[in-house]
């Protein structure tokens, strides 16, 4: 009897299991990716009642994290589309984001944006039907991370530089080179921390460009074997002293907050939050240069609310909008006039509308085996050897 | 009242008649395996689903690739995550630091819950036991999340143990792998305490009593007669200390620093990195682990007392 169940038990669960096997086999991933080439659409309707935007942080905001900071309500007040909003921490987490098809607008960075397009997850967009696509600097229109083949995927929105942040108790002098987090990490062994994301490889690149120059690195996104192993072995050694990585700013700003990190790189927002909250941080942007964003606004291909969809690109691009989540964020805008709308300075401080600083900041891009930088007689390293790297690195 | 007992007076209990529930329920009475089969289908076919057909789909997914590009799973078979899960230095270096981590937070999880156990079972007075009892699982309300975040200002370099510590010329460990085995070993605790105090609560007095008697000394009894009896009772409260830190990942995460462990991996795999195929794989590590942590532990017993 014992011995029939456990033989009648058996034979179904093989059954089972190669039952799901053969049925997951045949339909397991026929699911996402489509045609990376779909068209534009031609006319807009009515709006849908909302649409939902994923985006970083300090992108979308409607006032739940600070009263005054809000230019979500004055959009949902003129077009009745309800925004829902959720921000991510890294452009690889957008980018399985939006493989889930719940998001009808993304503001990607250089480093996804190929990705979204390639895998099309992301469709063309008209830009005649953004009048304030108008506004927008031309430097930043038709480039290689919003385009593809002279057709636009998005609107530009804003562009930075990653700053390094250091504790003033901690440097009593402003630190002005990187050198503080690589070879001179050790110094504050233990509480030095890093971005915890595979395109942080690059930062240790453009270090290296100027540290080491006959590794001959002339983009920090196009590395051949050599380069990369170097830049991997810095980063290796810097991992000795990092107390930990980050990767959501929320974290960061606790960390920073309580001294567990005196020093590593950042974003312009955390650093005002912490301003905000009288914590002894400050930024600067070290003389070797540094990693940065351009982000574009896109529309999903499955978006669920296209029309939503088109109004928030055109009122994000708007002066007043542009002007309102770049400030926040701590970038430069995106779009000309935007700076009147900014505090006094502020577009200064950014080097706004300065094409040739704009052109200083290595974006973030997607590595991939044709080496962007030119060169045909090397294949360079591509994006899941930075992402295998990665995890080594971090060990 | 009085319409009721005039009711019951003229019309006695019905004959029950021949209606279709009465036809079902004897046909149920008479056919055993029917009945068994209707009771189970619907939490079998939850537990088919949830269980064997996610086990079956990690196991299959291991066998397939994603195009780094794109991010598309591509469903050629290969053996290549195996293979790279196996040989490659940085799964054998993390795989040893996660059993590290398990096997210590189940030693000081052990070590710790033996003598409240203990306490609580046999030495306590009743009204004591159930307060202690209260007290053990109060933490089991408040949610895991809270606990580590507590535990993320607790280790903090300005946080309360640096506080206590300073003065004795110590200083917290700080974020890492030791603030990972002390938070982890506070969160799952009342796991093992629970487990060894129901085994301690099965050991008679009177054996206790017997044992003193013929002359043994507390160390003696407690070695002789109480370990050997609630030996299984230890290991079923190993089994979760043991397994649920194996594949804890947001603790590591919180308080853990620099440092990862195969659920970090796992997690960076499907999210950050959108390799499926990889994560699939390096999650077969664990279920390996345990499986043969589970088939050590049949031996002894311990599964009866689970």
């Amino acid at each position: 009897m014992m011995h029939r169940t456990r033989g009648i038990r058996a034979t179904a669960f093989t059954a089972l299991a190669i039952g799901s096997i053969v049925a997951l086999t045949a339909c397991g991933t026929s699911s996402g990716g489509g045609d990376p080439s779909g068209d534009a659409v031609e006319e807009l309707g009515e709006g849908e009642g909302q649409v939902s935007i994923l985006a970083w942080p300090a992108y979308v905001e409607d006032g739940s994290n600070d009263p005054d900071v809000d230019w979500v309500t004055p959009f949902e007040e003129d077009t009745g589309c309800e925004v829902t909003s959720k921000v991510y921490g890294t452009s690889d987490e957008a980018f399985n984001l939006m493989k889930t098809g719940e998001y009808d607008v993304i503001a990607a960075s250089g480093d996804a944006t190929n990705r979204l397009i390639a895998a099309g997850e992301v469709v063309p967009v008209n830009t005649d039907l953004i009048p304030n696509y108008e506004g927008i600097y031309d430097f930043l229109k038709m480039q290689p991370w919003n385009s593809v083949d002279g057709e636009a995927y998005g609107v530009p929105h804003g562009y930075g530089a990653n700053l390094l942040m250091y504790n003033t108790e901690v440097f009593a002098q402003a630190p002005t080179s990187w050198d503080v987090v690589f070879d001179r990490a050790s110094e504050n062994a233990g509480k030095v921390t890093a971005y915890d994301a595979p395109i942080y490889i690059a930062d240790a690149a453009v270090y290296l460009m100027t540290h080491n120059p006959e590794l001959g690195i002339e983009n920090p996104y196009a590395l051949d074997e050599t380069q990369f192993q170097a830049a991997v072995d810095l980063l290796k050694v810097q991992r000795q002293s990092i107390g930990e990585y980050w990767s959501d700013f929320l974290k960061q700003i606790q960390a920073f907050e309580t001294g567990d990190s005196v020093v590593g790189t950042t974003w312009q927002v955390t650093q005002n939050v912490l301003a905000d909250s009288g914590a002894p941080t400050a930024v600067v942007l070290p003389e070797e240069g540094a990693t940065g964003w351009s982000d574009t606004w896109m529309i999903a291909s499955d978006a669920k609310n296209p029309n939503c969809a088109y109004m928030w690109l055109d009122y994000i691009a708007s002066p007043e909008a542009n002007a309102a989540a770049t400030e926040y964020f701590g970038e430069a805008p995106s779009n000309e006039a935007a700076c009147e709308f900014r505090s006094e300075g502020s577009c200064e401080a950014f080097n706004a509308g300065d094409e040739e600083f704009a052109s200083q900041i290595w974006y973030w891009t997607t590595p991939i085996a044709e080496c962007i930088d030119g060169r045909t007689d090397v294949e360079c390293v591509d994006f899941a050897q930075w992402t295998e790297a990665w995890a080594e690195i971090k060990g | 009242m009085t319409t009721t007992q005039v009711a019951a007076e003229h019309h006695p209990v019905p004959r029950p008649r021949d209606g279709a529930p009465r036809r079902l329920s004897s046909f149920l009475t008479s056919h055993p395996r029917t009945r068994l089969a209707l009771l189970l289908t619907a939490p079998l076919f939850w537990l088919v689903i949830v269980y064997i057909v996610a086990l079956a789909l990690l196991l299959v997914t291991a066998f397939w690739t994603v195009d780094s590009f794109t991010g598309e799973i591509s469903t050629e078979w290969t053996l290549d995550n195996i293979i790279t899960v196996l040989t490659g230095s940085l799964y054998q270096t993390v795989t040893l630091r996660t059993l590290g981590v398990a096997l210590m937070v189940t030693l000081i999880d052990v070590a710790l819950a033996l003598p409240i156990a203990f306490y609580m079972a046999k030495v306590a007075s009743p009204r004591a036991q159930r307060i202690l009892l209260i007290a053990v699982l109060m933490p089991l309300w408040a949610s895991y999340l809270v606990k580590a975040y507590a535990w993320r200002s607790v280790l903090s370099q300005d946080g309360i143990l640096e506080w206590l510590l300073a003065p004795l010329g110590l200083s917290t460990p700080g974020y890492g792998l030791t603030a990972t085995i002390i938070t982890l070993s506070y969160l799952w605790l009342p796991y093992v305490i629970l487990p060894i105090y129901a085994g301690l609560e099965r050991v008679p007095d009177s054996l206790l009593e017997a044992s003193a008697d013929l002359g043994g000394r507390t160390w003696r009894t407690l070695g002789s007669v109480v370990l050997p009896l609630i030996y299984p009772a230890v290991i079923a409260g190993t089994i979760f200390s043991f397994s649920l830190s194996l594949g804890d990942y947001i603790t590591v995460n919180i308080v853990g620093g620099a440092s990862q462990m195969l659920g970090n991996l796992v997690y960076t795999n499907v999210g950050a990195a959108n390799n499926l195929p990889l994560a699939a794989a390096i999650a077969l590590i664990p279920i390996v682990i345990i499986f043969g942590y589970l088939a050590i532990v049949r031996r002894t017993g311990a599964l009866n007392n689970l």
